[in-house]
């Protein structure tokens, strides 16, 4: 059978080395997660307070506006090889990368979100007696969050698609698997990798949809309580 | 301290501009693989954008593309598409870099002829414009800045990308970096990095100096001014 050597034969889809290299799959894609989670949760991190920076003073915003734009325009690999002599080849040269781009979508989606919040609901929060944090945790981010999750989705998107340039200091997930395939002219494990790349993406696309819909419960009861009063 | 001195020296170093592997040929591959792919991708994305916008459809499709584009990794079809073709020719780096450019260059064309100011299309279609003058005479110049952002976002797509082809084997500056990389040589990967970048930098720099001078609508307000009474100052920021 055709699919017993299909090793042998080089093919493109092959289910003997999904079997014979799963060990290999299955390290190369928790890498690529791990890189990917822990750069966009410290990209978060960062982001949140460079924002509130930038809301609060018209001169920070400037400079981490442009900062951050600048750092998007570095090609992916000059921007790992210029951190080397930072970190050495160690998987944080790939995650401070990582959480550089991230910056430049989730500081302008963060902002972007506060600043849209409607001036009449703060000054009535205010009116009410919210203090500052209360406000920033009770009213303005809970509105900022669609903007907010909108900008974690496209970072989260690109992130796992860009780890794959740390293949070039071998800490790269699935990016390893398509480097090491390219020397050896691998088929099936160059579009096997190929494939969950994607499919990782999609499914944090997906996953982060569903947390979005989790943490603003008002926008589907509302939509829910006037579908059942228009009955 | 010394990574910076290390990459100053190299790039100080005449030989190594010189020759097969000098920065002067990297550079000259990397803006060949870039400067034709860019030609392709426009002359594949532009026009029918432009017409999906004019005609209001596949908006779905053209916002989309992008979106799409940002889930596939750079180095993922690299890398297919060099073990579908062979590194015999560049076909492969050029395929990738067109694939990557089309999408920023559709949604910004698309979006632009799209959201062009209603009240003056309405107003030329009034004065009896066929859908073609509409098209080419009010459309186009109003989604100008538009489109030339999707233009340049797909040039610096085009770089980067371009850097990533070295990662599979070809020519460009990259070549530079994974070189160092393979004789572990520090001050040239950084060296080669802060060639990548500086590249980068200018040719965003480049395209925001040339949509200033080639904006169809920047010179309008002035040569507008006389017949109106009093020329706002908001025409002139456009």
């Amino acid at each position: 059978m055709a699919s017993e050597n299909c090793l042998v034969a080089n093919d493109w889809v092959c289910g003997q080395y999904l079997r014979e290299y799963r060990q290999e799959l299955t390290d190369a894609t928790l890498q690529q997660l791990w890189i990917t989670a822990v750069s966009v949760a410290i990209g978060l991190l960062v982001a949140f307070p460079l924002a509130l920076a930038a809301r609060r003073r018209r001169i920070v915003a400037g400079p981490v506006l442009a900062a951050t734009t600048i750092l998007y325009t570095v090609p992916s690999l000059a921007m790992f090889s210029l951190l080397l002599p930072v970190f050495g080849i160690t998987p944080w040269l790939v995650v401070t990368g990582l959480v550089l781009y991230s910056l430049t979508i989730l500081v302008r989606n963060i902002l972007a979100g506060l600043q849209a919040v409607p001036a009449d609901v703060t000054e009535s929060a205010r009116a009410m007696g919210y203090g500052p944090l209360r406000l920033l945790f009770g009213v303005e981010l809970p509105l900022a969050l669609p903007a907010v999750m909108a900008g974690l989705r496209i970072a989260t998107v690109s992130t796992v698609a860009l780890t794959t340039v740390g293949a070039i200091i071998d800490y790269g997930g699935l990016g390893n698997l398509l480097l090491s395939g390219i020397g050896s002219n691998f088929r099936a494990q160059v579009l096997a990798a190929s494939v969950l790349c994607v499919v990782i993406a999609v499914l944090a696309d997906v996953a982060l949809l569903g947390v979005q819909w989790l943490l603003t419960p008002w926008k589907h009861k509302r939509r829910r309580a006037r579908a059942g009063a228009a009955a | 301290m010394s990574a910076v001195g290390g990459a100053w020296d190299w790039l100080t170093t005449g030989a190594n501009w010189s020759g097969q592997e000098g920065v002067v040929h990297r550079l000259g591959e990397h803006l060949y693989f870039s400067g034709v792919s860019l030609a392709i991708a426009m002359a594949l994305a532009l026009p029918p954008a432009l017409l999906l916008g004019h005609h209001g459809r596949g908006g779905a499709l053209a916002v989309n593309v992008s979106n799409a584009g940002r889930a596939v990794p750079t180095f993922a079809v690299l890398t297919l598409l060099l073990l579908l073709i062979g590194s015999d020719s560049d076909w492969p780096v050029i395929i990738a870099l067109v694939l990557f450019a089309v999408p920023p260059l559709v949604t910004n064309a698309y979006v632009g002829v799209r959201e062009a100011d209603p009240d003056v299309v309405e107003a030329a279609r009034g004065m009896g414009m066929t859908g073609r003058q509409l098209l080419l005479r009010i459309e186009l110049p109003l989604a100008f800045p538009l489109i030339w952002t999707g233009v340049r976002s797909a040039a610096v797509q085009v770089i980067a990308t371009a850097t990533l082809a070295a990662l599979a084997g070809f020519g460009g500056l990259g070549r530079i970096i994974t070189a160092g990389f393979n004789r572990q040589i520090t001050a040239q990967v950084v060296a080669g990095a802060v060639l990548v970048a500086v590249l980068a930098l200018l040719v965003e720099g480049l395209f925001v100096v040339l949509q200033r001078a080639l904006d169809p609508m920047r010179r309008r307000p002035a040569r507008a001014a006389p017949p109106t009474p009093a020329p706002s100052p908001s025409g002139a920021t456009r």
